[in-house]
């Protein structure tokens, strides 16, 4: 390996922090390599080396971020990389290298807070399962990787951590793979997201095809530069579409497998067989925002060809698709009624936002909401995964109630976990992330449409949590047993995510826009007037006024009620068909095993009849030839070969019995012979001499 | 002088044929060892009328070589009836016939 360290902007320097960026990731799969070493009940090594490595990490992380914002306030866009050859081959060459800029500082301190957050959540949730060192070696894998995917300056270096991220979902998902349910719902995870990878693959093969090179920032040569968007942008790839464009919708094709958009959504939900902690980490928080992080990482290229207020073809699919999928999943989530799985369609619900945020209105729109909901719906997940510890395993929300009394801490942490996720105004940071994306929305050119869907998603978002809520915390309990508060290990992460999940939207107020400023290289002002502004105040009001009536209306439907667990929820009574179809997912499920699995299944049967009748039938045949020859051979030996040896060994071994006979151990006949030989050679001697 | 000397080669080669018959046509063990010490014994006759006829019958050569030939047909008897007895001990015979168990 060459390793050609170039690192530096056109501003800065290299900064020591920038040439170990690569520790962030290396530390925690180290942490997980000798974790996997140890042995099965080793518990406090092995958490203590999970949390100690992602603590380096944070620690790192915050030191990187520190460095960024600083050099952001002084005016310099920081964008540091170090790049080395990896392969050589000819005059091509594959290069890798990481990247420390606004983005991937951001998504750095991000990953490693909430991470380390549920590690020691875990340390709780985990307590009893015999398997607790194989979990915290796949957790810490799983950080590392990514942490590799946020830090990768190269697009290929991205795509390998992303599979391991990919690789530890599925060992995660299927962690109590004794459960057969949980075995598939790992499978299918990883079949679906790969489906998605394949494209994303075609389109780095295109791109490498196209420029040459696989780095994002390369001192004017990487993919993500100027020359290299000018030469896939004016080379077509038919339909109308240019390079940049066709490569941009395959890597999103990618995006949309591991984000869960529509159509391949339908893991993210079935992924919630994992345990709780994994929900909280992987499938909402960190590892289905890797898909958004893609977009937005790509987004130049996704961009490139758009003039001011334009989108491009990319940009819009990325947009509709997010819208769609935003209100699909909210509309499922309305008719659930498993406390994680409300919270999955949830998740894909948000992911939509997300996308729609970054087809809408760009990168930090998009990553704004990715952050504030990374907090807030890891606070939710670890919540749920609260209520299910107190609840002895129970996730049915219906045989739930009144927890309120029994898990106020939880209840308290849970109840802003809600409010932030249904964007209650002004206190809670979803209110702000949200927000930012429906502003986007209504200002786009393209079309209306999305706005208003979007809108109807955020409404449907407040009915269907303060449903969940209305459930699993008012009303009198009616489950099995008595319900209990969680330990400290397990509250403690809930109240400091519950803090930032408030906190986080301060930053990016229209006020005071200082997220998007950073990740936009602008600098930003406190200005309350924009508060003022007409088109927030309205806008601010309309989407308070949409979060109102859907709780309002979630309040009056479920309130304080407590129905018994086999009664016909409260919207299946005026609705049955409908109801029957949120919730079973709108068939969504059914649609893939009619169409996609039984298309399968039919070329399996296919194969299977080639296999048995076909090619079995052609190994008959020689099987059948080669025994004719070998009875041939077999006859050949027996008659011919055989005979003619038998007959040597006969003849052998008769004149040998002859020889036998001569010397019958007589010593008298021995005798009888010399003596006559003696005679006879006197004789001949006698005879001769007298010649 | 030659007479005499064709008489003791006649007295020999008929000892010898005499234990040469015996040696061959005896089943019993002993008497076929009687037969071999009579040829023996014509071979001694044999060197010592050769010794006594020949061109030194000064040199005592001939009695040394018979005294030797006898010697060692002494010892060569004593070893013969050692396993003919050994034999007859373990076989309960002295028939050269039946002793057949090392025939293969």
């Amino acid at each position: 390996m060459i390793l050609e360290s170039t690192a530096s902007t056109s501003q800065f320097a290299p900064s020591s922090i920038t040439g170990i960026l690569w520790l962030i990731p290396a530390v925690p799969i180290i942490a997980s390599g000798v974790i996997a070493l140890l042995k099965q009940p080793r518990r406090k090594p092995a958490a203590a080396l999970a949390i100690g490595a992602l603590s380096v990490s944070l620690l790192l992380s915050l030191i990187a971020f520190v460095h960024v914002v600083s050099g952001w306030a002084h005016g310099a866009a920081v964008r540091e990389f170090v790049n080395f050859t990896w392969i050589r081959v000819g005059p091509a060459h594959v290069d890798l290298g990481w990247v420390l800029d606004p983005l991937a500082a951001v998504m750095l301190v991000m990953v490693s807070f909430v991470g380390l957050l549920i590690f020691i959540y875990s340390v709780g949730y985990m307590e009893h399962d015999e398997n607790f060192t194989r979990f915290f070696c796949f957790l810490s894998l799983f950080a590392g990787a990514m942490l590799g995917v946020v830090i990768s300056n190269s697009l290929l270096l991205l795509f390998m951590c992303w599979e391991i991220v990919g690789l530890t979902s599925y060992l995660l998902i299927g962690f109590w793979y004794q459960k057969p349910s949980a075995a598939a719902a790992a499978k299918k995870a990883f079949i679906t997201t790969r489906f998605g990878d394949v494209f994303f693959l075609l389109g780095i093969v295109w791109l490498f095809a196209e420029t040459g090179t696989l780095l994002f920032y390369n001192h004017g040569l990487g993919s993500l530069e100027p020359l290299s968007l000018a030469i896939v942008l004016t080379n077509h790839a038919g339909l109308g579409l240019s390079a940049a464009g066709a490569i941009g919708l395959l890597i999103f094709a990618g995006a949309a497998g591991k984000s869960g958009q529509l159509p391949l959504h339908v893991w993210l939900p079935d992924a919630m067989e994992g345990p709780t902690p994994v929900s909280a980490l992987i499938h909402a928080a960190t590892m289905v925002a890797a898909g958004v992080y893609l977009i937005a990482r790509v987004y130049p290229l996704m961009q490139i060809g758009a003039g001011p207020n334009e989108s491009t073809t990319a940009l819009t699919v990325v947009a509709w698709v997010g819208t769609v999928t935003a209100v699909f999943a909210a509309l499922i989530a309305v008719a659930q009624n498993d406390i994680k799985r409300i919270l999955a369609y949830s998740t894909v619900s948000q992911l939509g936002y997300m996308m729609a945020g970054l087809g809408l209105g760009g990168v930090a729109v998009g990553m704004f909401h990715l952050i504030t909901h990374a907090f807030f719906k890891a606070l939710l997940f670890l919540g749920a995964g609260s209520v299910i510890h107190g609840c002895h395993e129970e996730q049915d929300i219906r045989r739930m109630g009144g927890l309120r009394v029994d898990m106020p801490l939880t209840f308290l942490t849970y109840g802003i976990g809600m409010l932030a996720l249904c964007g209650f105004p002004i206190v809670f940071s979803g209110f702000w992330s949200k927000d930012a994306i429906l502003e986007a929305a209504q200002h786009w050119s393209v079309a209306k449409t999305p706005f208003y869907l979007l809108v109807f998603g955020a409404l449907l978002t407040a009915f269907y949590m303060t449903r969940q809520v209305c459930y699993v915390f008012l009303g009198y309990w009616r489950g099995h047993g008595e319900a209990h508060e969680s330990p400290t290990v397990m509250t403690l992460p809930l109240a400091i995510l519950a803090f930032f999940a408030m906190a986080l939207g301060l930053i990016g107020t229209p006020a005071w826009p200082w997220f998007h400023a950073f990740l936009e290289n602008r600098s930003t002002l406190f200005d309350i007037h924009a508060f003022i502004e007409m088109r927030f105040l309205l806008l601010m009001g309309a989407s308070s006024l949409v979060v109102f009536l859907g709780l309002g209306l979630g309040a009056w439907l479920y309130g304080n009620k407590s129905p018994e667990p086999e009664e016909p929820d409260a919207l299946e009574k005026s609705a049955p068909i409908l109801w029957a179809g949120l919730r079973d997912r709108l068939y969504v499920d059914e649609f893939y095993g009619a169409t996609v699995i039984a298309f399968y299944a039919w070329g399996a049967r296919v194969a299977d009849w080639m296999d048995r009748h076909v090619w079995g039938g052609i190994v008959a045949a020689v099987v059948w030839l080669f025994g004719l020859w070998a009875k041939f051979n077999r006859m050949l030996d027996v008659n011919w070969v055989d005979g003619s040896f038998d007959k040597t060994c006969e003849e052998l071994s008769s004149s040998g019995g002859l020889l036998a006979r001569l010397q019958d151990g007589r010593v008298q006949s021995y005798l009888r012979i010399l003596a006559v030989a003696v005679v006879v050679l006197t004789a001949i001697l006698l005879w001769s001499s007298r010649r | 002088m030659g007479t005499p000397l064709a008489g003791y080669l006649t007295v020999a080669a008929l000892l010898f044929a005499i234990g040469l018959a015996g040696a061959l046509t005896r089943r019993n063990a002993i008497l076929v060892l009687i037969g071999i010490e009579l040829m023996l014994n014509a071979a001694n006759l044999n060197l010592i009328a050769f010794w006594r006829y020949g061109p030194h019958p000064e040199a005592l050569t001939g009695v040394m070589f018979a005294i030797f030939s006898i010697a060692v047909a002494a010892a060569e008897a004593a070893v013969g009836l050692g396993l003919v007895i050994s034999i007859y001990r373990h076989a309960n015979t002295s028939e050269l016939d039946k002793m057949t168990r090392m025939k293969g």
